[in-house]
């Protein structure tokens, strides 16, 4: 089918194993001290092969994100062999873009030059914080030093380095993170993102913030230092492509525009999600969750999928604008309506009216905007978009 | 029919949970009332919101056949009776039908203050009274101890008290021999023309309107031509019954007896409770004299949350008002909550219970607005009206003066919670009419504008007491207070809902703590929110919510599309149910929770 065919397919691989747990993180990560490599290998064929065979309708990979959990503990021939093993069963576009998640600790530092041979060709870092201090309150395990000598080491055989910051943490002041921030800057990449501490539910800071602790600034203290960010970041030529992503020209991962883009992608290994454009709409794939269950159900059955959805055109369209009002780009709306062979109201107009009028949303020809001002609230400004 | 000599009427009477009802299971029981597969806990407390809460809210009457120790047969008319002091009304009532009361005291408490004010009217209503000393099963019964209290209080001779488990049964045989030998017979001319009176009336599913009666003279039976003395109706007889406590059919009813009539009336409010009825063939010349119709005091406005609900709410109402005629209702219109009823009741576990009855009998999400009382309006140009509503408060230029319904209060308390006590009453406005102790308890005799009271007083009791006090009132007076209109201002809106009238002393304090309680109810808006409190043009309290600055998910990536949606779904029913105030969106239940003032 022609339309499938032009929109980008790219391909998830989740690892979900982790050296320790982080207090904050609610990824499907574990920790495991066997994990067996030979059995998992051979799972994560299967199943590739399976998603392949289902949902790939050969098409090249534009992309191929190896994500976590903490994927810099696979072993780099598993790496390859998958690589490999993706280009056999998909083909790979050209310009095909290979990221991996990796723990900016000396030991993974060590695989990195695997890691290129095998094929990676960009690297995102989750430094987190520049700060002992904040890598303390984190409970990451390597300190400031050492995740600038894994940025060193990584720079000896990547051209595209992303790190992952988190700010807005508990006790950081504006002046604090600035200092922070620009020393980041001075590393000279040309990518970050830039996150905001989250408390998710489920993690241990969740808890502790229930039990009344204050693990994040008040919101017009974060929201301060978010639009300071940003005017950084802008003045430093890496504007903010998304919410909290920040590029210079042309660098921005492809990887998760595909996502924003609500373009296509298949997810492979334990927990990984796939989402696909079908006639009716998009289709929703999710694998199970916890890797032994994963493990058992790939080996007995070729893949793990235990949720399939099918969103209709109505949610398909929300989909888009929820997750493309996060680019700076927006999106285009005859471009979603000819997609959807849809003119249904997906907008509430009479809020849009109100959303432009007050500034937080605009209109630049046929794309569809939320404005530097309007950032902050996209979730309030979501809500009253998407007709109920 | 029964000899009037061997007929016994009495009620069962106590402050609340002291076990009246648990003890008209055992005597039911005893007397063969109920099979043990019939029996259940409190088998009279037969409503639903009565068994949930395990209180009494309606009076029930039972006839007990029952073989006293000199071998004769009597009937034992039994009334069992609420404890709380809203269904006072119910008390009166059933005490005016009997001659006898038994006094239930939980020997594990003493004598509380709803214990004082029954035997009260008892004593006013002439009648023998036999004390009962409940409870005597558990560990913390004192039963000496109570009983020296039942006479230094109450002033009944300390060795006429009956010590009793309805638990398990102890006494019970005690009791019924008491009501035989102790109590007075009924009296009454079997030959005289019929005078009964009409002590409830209710509506049954299956028998339609009921009507309790008591016959003082003369008899009642079926295919009687009757008339209402008070309005004047006249009915044809067409059941006659006792409840055994299952209605069951009689021939007739004679002078002493009590039982139940069906006559073809065709709403509650047609049979009047108070009335005489007499036999329209030979009416008696003298109606009995029945009691003061019950007054609501406490009112409230009851919205729907769902505003298509309206029509719902009216058909409940109406529903509800045939079977307990002690509450009103009219429509009331609220900017803020948009189109409803004002109800009135007979104090706040009344209205409590009548709400949850609509929302749950009837299955609709129900708002209410905050308790206030009925003042006098005398107005400049001579006039004078009710006012019900705060929010109807005339112009203050207009009026001449404003007056409140005084209460008098009893408390009783343990001695080492009476500071507290004493200062609660002065800070709302009390004053002292009497202060006595009985051992370690106190007893406070206040004067108190029922105004204060229905604000927060039970709450802030029970909590300077631990719990431990009781409290019983009786309307009083009308009082003329310095009393303003304290209004609620959302950007400058007045929110009709919220608006309260207070003593001008309490205006600022009351004032500011509702804009404090709303500033963490109302969300962020876009814009920076004023709230106010103002008594007419000047502002007394005020707060700011400052403009929302942040509501983004940071991180957002593929396998989190679903969650994200269901996010924004509740995101979305949440906006649904704001009402929108101005350009402000409030969400409905902050003005409920605005309204639950307590002792924020
Ligand atoms: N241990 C013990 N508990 C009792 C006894 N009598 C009643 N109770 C308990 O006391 C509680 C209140 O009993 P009720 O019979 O409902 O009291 P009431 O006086 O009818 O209460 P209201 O009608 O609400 O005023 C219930 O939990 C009973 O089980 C008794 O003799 N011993
Ligand atoms: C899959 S995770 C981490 C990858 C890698 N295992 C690591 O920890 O470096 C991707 C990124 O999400 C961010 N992140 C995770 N949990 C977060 C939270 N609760 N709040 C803000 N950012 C979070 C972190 O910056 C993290 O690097
Ligand atoms: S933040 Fe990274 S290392 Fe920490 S638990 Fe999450 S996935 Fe693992
Ligand atoms: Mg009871």
């Amino acid at each position: 089918m022609s339309k499938a065919a032009e929109t980008p397919l790219a391909l998830y691989i989740h690892w979900p194993f982790c050296r320790a747990k982080c207090p904050y993180c609610d990824f499907n990560s574990h920790v495991s001290q066997d994990v067996d490599h030979a059995r998992f290998a051979a799972a994560y064929r299967r199943e590739m092969a399976h998603m392949a065979t289902h949902y790939g309708a050969g098409r090249k990979l534009v992309s191929i994100f190896f994500g976590g959990g903490t994927p810099s503990l696979m072993p780099p021939s598993l790496v390859a062999g998958l690589i490999d093993e993706a280009e056999r069963l998909f083909g790979l576009s050209d310009d095909v873009e290979i990221t991996a998640e990796a723990n900016p600790t000396s030991s993974e530092a060590a695989m990195f030059e695997g890691f290129r041979a095998a094929g990676v060709n960009r690297i995102s870092l989750g430094v987190q914080s520049l700060r002992d201090a904040g890598l303390a309150f984190l409970g990451r395990e390597h300190s400031a030093g050492e995740a600038r000598s894994a940025i060193m080491a990584a720079r000896q055989h990547f051209a595209r380095i992303s790190i992952d910051l988190i700010y807005a943490r508990r006790d950081q002041t504006c002046a604090g993170w600035v200092s922070e921030l620009r020393e980041a800057l001075d590393l000279g990449l040309t990518h970050m993102s830039l996150y905001q501490l989250t408390i998710e539910r489920g993690t241990v800071f969740h808890s502790r913030a229930r039990r009344g602790e204050r693990l994040v600034p008040p919101d017009d203290l974060a929201a301060e230092m978010y639009e300071m960010t940003n005017d950084i970041m802008t003045g430093a030529g890496l504007p903010a492509y998304e919410i909290s992503n920040h590029a210079a020209t042309g660098e921005a991962c492809r990887h998760n525009l595909v996502y924003w883009r609500a373009q296509d992608w298949i997810g492979i290994g334990p927990g990984a999600h796939g989402r696909l454009t079908v006639p009716a709409g998009r289709l929703g794939l999710a694998t199970r969750r916890s890797p032994a269950a994963w493990l058992e159900s790939v080996e007995d059955a070729g893949h793990a999928i235990d949720i399939v959805t099918e969103d209709g055109r109505a949610d398909s369209i929300a989909e888009s604008l929820m997750m493309g009002l996060r680019l700076a780009e927006g999106v285009s709306i005859p471009a979603l309506e000819a997609r959807y062979a849809s003119r249904a109201a997906h907008l509430d107009e009479t809020a849009l009216d109100r959303l432009v009028e007050s500034g937080l949303v605009e209109i630049g020809g046929v794309q569809l905007r939320v404005t530097p001002a309007g950032r902050l609230l996209l979730d309030w400004i979501l809500a009253d978009l998407l007709p109920g | 029919m029964t000899a009037p000599s061997h007929i016994r009427n009495f009620s069962i009477i106590a402050h609340i949970d002291h076990g009246k009802s648990t003890i008209a299971d055992r005597l039911i029981q005893v007397c063969g009332g109920l099979s043990e597969r019939e029996m259940t806990e409190q088998v009279l407390d037969n409503m639903d919101i009565e068994r949930e809460r395990g209180i009494t809210i309606k009076a029930q009457t039972v006839r007990l056949n029952y073989t006293a120790a000199d071998g004769e047969g009597y009937v034992l008319n039994l009334m069992d009776t609420p404890g709380h002091v809203d269904f006072g009304y119910e008390v009166s009532r059933s005490l005016s039908a009997c001659e006898g009361s038994l006094l239930v005291v939980d020997a594990s408490q003493g004598v509380e203050a709803q214990t004082l004010a029954n035997v009260y009217q008892a004593v006013e209503a002439d009648h023998e009274i036999v004390p009962v000393l409940n409870k005597i099963d558990l560990p913390a019964a004192e039963p000496e101890r109570v009983q020296m209290q039942i006479e230094e209080v109450i002033g009944l001779p300390a060795d006429d008290a009956i010590p009793a488990s309805a638990k398990t049964g102890a006494g019970i045989n005690d009791i019924l021999e008491a009501v035989v030998t102790r109590m007075k017979p009924p009296e009454g001319d079997v030959e005289a023309p019929l005078t009964a009176l009409l002590v409830d009336s209710w509506y049954d599913a299956y028998l339609g309107v009921m009507t309790l009666v008591r016959v003082r003279d003369g008899r009642i039976r079926k295919g009687m031509k009757i008339r209402l003395m008070g309005t004047g109706a006249t009915h044809v007889v067409e059941r006659v019954g006792v409840f055994s406590p299952k209605p069951t059919p009689v021939d007739e009813l004679g002078p002493g007896e009590m039982g139940f009539i069906n006559a073809g009336v065709k709403t509650v409010s047609d049979a009047r409770v108070g009335d005489t009825i007499t036999e329209e063939r030979r009416p008696c010349t003298e109606p009995l004299p029945g009691f003061k119709p019950s007054v609501p005091v406490v009112f409230c406005g009851l919205f729907p949350v769902d505003t298509n609900d309206f029509s719902g709410l009216r058909e409940a109402l109406e529903k509800l008002s045939l079977n307990d005629a002690s509450f009103s209702f009219e429509a009331e219109t609220s900017a803020a909550l948009g189109f409803g009823f004002r109800c009135g009741f007979l104090g706040l576990l009344h209205m409590e219970v009548i709400r949850d009855r609509l929302e749950r009998e009837f299955n609709l999400d129900l708002i209410s607005t905050a308790p206030s009382v009925v003042y006098q309006m005398t107005m400049t140009d001579g006039s004078s009206f009710n006012l019900h509503n705060p929010a109807d408060m005339p112009e203050v230029t207009k009026i001449a003066t404003i007056e409140e319904p005084w209460i008098k209060a009893t408390i009783m308390t343990p001695d080492e919670y009476l500071g507290p006590v004493l200062t609660l009453c002065t800070e709302r406005r009390g004053e002292q009419l009497d202060l006595t102790y009985a051992g370690n308890r106190a007893m406070a005799v206040y004067r108190l504008p029922l105004n204060e009271v229905v604000f927060d007083f039970y709450d802030r009791l029970k909590s300077v007491t631990r719990g431990y006090a009781s409290f019983d009132y009786a309307i009083d007076e009308y009082r003329p207070g310095e009393l303003v209109k304290v209004s609620i201002l959302v950007n400058g809106d007045p929110v009709d809902a919220l608006s309260m009238i207070v003593h001008r002393e309490q205006a600022e304090s009351r004032g500011r703590a509702i804009c404090v309680r709303l500033k963490d109810l109302v969300p962020r808006q876009m814009f920076k929110v004023a709230l106010q409190a103002a008594i007419g043009g000047k502002v007394i309290a005020r707060e700011t919510i400052s403009a929302l600055r942040k509501d983004v998910t940071a991180k957002c990536y593929g396998g989190d599309i679903s969650r994200k949606k269901k996010l924004l779904e509740k995101q979305k029913e949440g906006k649904k149910k704001m009402r929108q105030f101005g350009k402000v969106d409030i969400p409905q239940n902050a003005f409920f929770e605005a309204l639950k003032m307590g002792d924020g």
